[in-house]
């Protein structure tokens, strides 16, 4: 026994001669850390750089099987799914681990920023992480194309359409993108190359550096309201503190990554247990056009903004906002670089966290459901409530089928089933008089088209004496305030009665 | 963003200072060493220069490939297969197709027959971000699944955050053949719209978007 372990001893001895690797590393391990900042909320960048090398093993198991050709990626992903022992575990993991590195890198940024971590002199070191983001989110958006399903085919047209609209160089930077003529073998490649080679080393490279940058200027101490930054006198305090009083980063503050790093694999792994891969859904096929292309988790709020926006903004929008968001957040810490850390003191940060973590849900939220998008299905699959068929005449029935059949459902809900594109229909008569109903099927407007062209005196007639029923809950029916004033004579053309300036 | 009045965190030796004071150093830094690593400098730059030609011209060969290199006249089939006031699905295959694209090489287009030799042949791509499009029959629209952008059934704008009305291909009648002039996905960067303002919605549609729609890309 002893034999072993002094022969082990002469093994290391002869190693460490040559590579010289233990002191760097010890140094690296027992860098004083401020006592305070050993704690759980410093947990995110580590589990952040945890999740990268799940994802760079999982990627790389993948790749034994998955073939980057657009003619066989989507059977071969199906072929890691049904045929391969444990793919769909692999696929899951690799897919769920994603979502997950994207979800701890965004926390792990809005806890620097709340802490105040990114002033002097860490710019550098947000700096870099704002990149380590971007480069996070080309990951996902990239890995999204290589399942390469229905999603990922009309979402690379999607991508293409938005590259077309840059100004001048639109049309070459879509060639660009596609590597071709249309979306194809040359695309995928291309998005394989950057998912595979490309930001991995990147990624790679920019990790090194923002953790040698953490190491060298030590970790960001706690913030107290009231203890300003300064250039002048920061560098002097902080090593005052982490003399006096710092704590070995290994063990003392270690400990908290490893175990929080370890729940966070146990999470990925769960969803993936339960929740299996993402996909691959339909085969990429452009001539089944029976679909409807949703972007995964983390872009639904950019496909809620392109709903929403306005034509007119829309292409300034999609060039200028990323611009401004970006330089904004790289150069935050040049112009705030000194100053107040904790969020007490800094209610402009703290307020916007909040408006942009709510505005990120909202439209996050509304994407999940789409009520900007028609349901292509409801004018054959939505039943119209019975109830609004009672009691009516003939022509008020033939009217509740024209409204089926010219596909009105697709866009106006029936007793909370139909598309949400236009406003419910339960009490259309109760908002608007028949003249503005007529007018507002055959001319259209405010985001309908005029159905002038596809509906016949007649259907119309029936059309419009079905909604007139629609009155909710038996709400008097919309009138025309001047009709009746019309009628009786009691309108005229007002005559001036009292005298004015400009009566001589 | 550098401050000179920033605290550095070590002590920097002033190096340049006393190497031009000192003779010794000052002849150490014109010494031929010296030229001769300078020199390596100068003719690894250069045959990065040259390297970095092909490389570029590899990379950035799709984009300076012209449109109309694409573009090939392919037949949709027989005139006969499009009855007259109706608007069909046609599938076809791109004319500009590698071994490796798979099914991803077929393109689906909407075909209307209006009457007689008259005929407009849709892209199958929404105008506003490229999702396929669908016809519907009896409302006599097309209907865009992902944000809701409608067109009229000659392709004008409807509603929606579309800019324009739907793309267009060319169209011949060669013999008994329906042919359209086809080969790259349409965008809003094709040579056809280039020279039109990025924003296209007109105040009267139906007189505009005529004009505009034709898509020769």
């Amino acid at each position: 026994m002893a034999g072993m372990k002094q022969r082990a001893l002469q093994t290391y001895a002869w190693f460490e001669r040559r590579l010289g690797l233990t002191k760097p590393l010890s140094e690296a391990a027992a860098h004083p850390t401020p006592p305070s900042s050993a704690s759980w909320w410093y947990v995110f960048g580590s589990a952040a750089t945890v999740l990268f090398m799940l994802q760079i093993v999982t990627g790389i198991l993948l790749a034994l099987v998955y073939t980057a050709s657009a003619g066989e990626a989507w059977a071969s992903l199906q072929f890691l799914n049904h045929s391969i022992y444990l793919g769909w575990f692999l696929r899951a993991i690799h897919g769920w681990g994603s979502d997950f590195m994207v979800a701890i890198v965004l926390i792990h940024m809005v806890q620097v920023f709340l802490f105040g971590a990114y002033k002097y002199p860490r710019e550098l070191t947000w700096i870099i992480g704002v990149f380590l983001l971007l480069f996070t989110l080309g990951m996902a958006f990239t890995g999204q194309v290589l399942r390469f399903d229905q999603d990922a085919y009309w979402g690379l047209g999607i991508g293409a359409s938005i590259v077309s609209r840059v100004p001048w160089i639109g049309g070459p930077l879509v060639h660009l993108m596609l590597g071709g003529p249309i979306i194809g073998g040359q695309t995928l490649s291309r998005f394989f190359v950057l998912h595979v080679f490309v930001i991995p080393g990147v990624l790679l490279a920019m990790v090194a550096v923002h953790v040698w940058m953490v190491l060298h200027l030590g970790v960001n101490e706690w913030p107290m309201p009231g203890r300003i930054v300064s250039k002048a006198t920061y560098d002097r305090e902080y090593h005052e503190l982490t003399s006096k009083q710092g704590v070995p980063f290994v063990p003392d503050a270690a400990w908290k990554d490893a175990v929080f790093a370890a729940a966070i694999l146990l999470s990925v792994i769960a969803c993936a247990l339960f929740f299996g891969p993402f996909g691959p859904s339909g085969q990429p096929d452009p001539t089944i056009i029976q679909t409807a292309p949703k972007p995964d988790f983390f872009f639904l709020w950019i496909y809620a903004v392109l709903a929403y926006l306005p034509p007119e903004l829309e292409t300034p929008f999609l060039f200028i906002a990323p611009i401004v968001v970006i330089g904004g957040m790289l150069l935050l810490p040049l112009v705030a670089g000194e100053g107040e850390k904790h969020w007490s003191r800094r209610p402009v940060a703290v307020l916007m966290v909040a408006v942009i973590a709510v505005t990120l849900g909202v439209f996050t939220h509304l994407a999940t459901f789409t009520p900007w998008s028609p349901l292509m299905e409801a004018w054959s699959g939505d039943p119209t409530p019975t109830a609004y068929l009672k009691g009516r005449s003939p022509l008020e029935r033939q009217g509740a089928l024209v409204l089926q059949d010219k596909q009105c459902r697709n866009c106006h809900a029936l007793g909370g089933v139909g598309g949400m594109r236009g406003p419910a229909l339960d009490a259309i008569a109760a908002r608007m008089t028949e003249d503005q109903i007529i007018r507002q099927v055959l001319q259209g407007g405010g985001n309908m088209p005029a159905y002038g062209n596809a509906l016949s005196p007649a259907e119309t007639r029936a059309l419009v004496a079905f909604l007139m029923t629609l009155r909710g809950n038996n709400l008097s029916p919309a009138i025309d305030a001047s009709r009746t004033l019309t009628q009786s004579g009691a309108m005229r053309i007002p005559v001036p009665q009292a005298p004015s300036a400009k009566t001589p | 963003m550098t401050n000179a009045n920033e605290p550095s965190g070590q002590p920097q030796p002033q190096i340049s200072p006393t190497s031009t004071a000192v003779p010794e150093l000052r002849t150490a830094a014109h010494s031929r060493r010296a030229f001769l690593f300078k020199l390596s400098l100068y003719l690894n730059g250069a045959v990065g220069a040259v390297l970095a030609v092909p490389i570029l011209g590899y990379l950035l060969g799709p984009a300076f490939r012209k449109d109309a290199s694409y573009k090939f006249w392919i037949s949709l089939g027989p005139v006969s297969n499009f009855p007259e006031g109706e608007t069909r699905l046609v599938d076809y295959r791109n004319p500009v197709t590698t071994e490796s694209d798979g099914e991803t090489g077929n393109v689906a287009c909407w075909v209307r027959h209006i009457q007689g030799n008259q005929f407009q042949v849709f892209a199958i791509n929404c105008a506003h971000l490229g999702c396929p499009v669908r016809w519907f029959e009896q409302s006599k629209l097309f209907m865009c699944p992902c944000h809701g952008g409608a067109y009229y059934e000659d392709g004008s704008r409807a509603s929606g955050p579309p800019e324009r009305g739907l793309f267009q291909y060319e169209f011949s009648i060669a013999g008994n053949n329906l042919m359209i002039n086809a080969g790259q996905m349409p965008t809003l960067s094709n040579s056809a719209c280039l020279k039109k303002p990025l924003v296209q919605i007109a105040p009267n549609p139906s007189a505009k978007d005529q004009e505009e729609t034709s898509w020769p890309a």
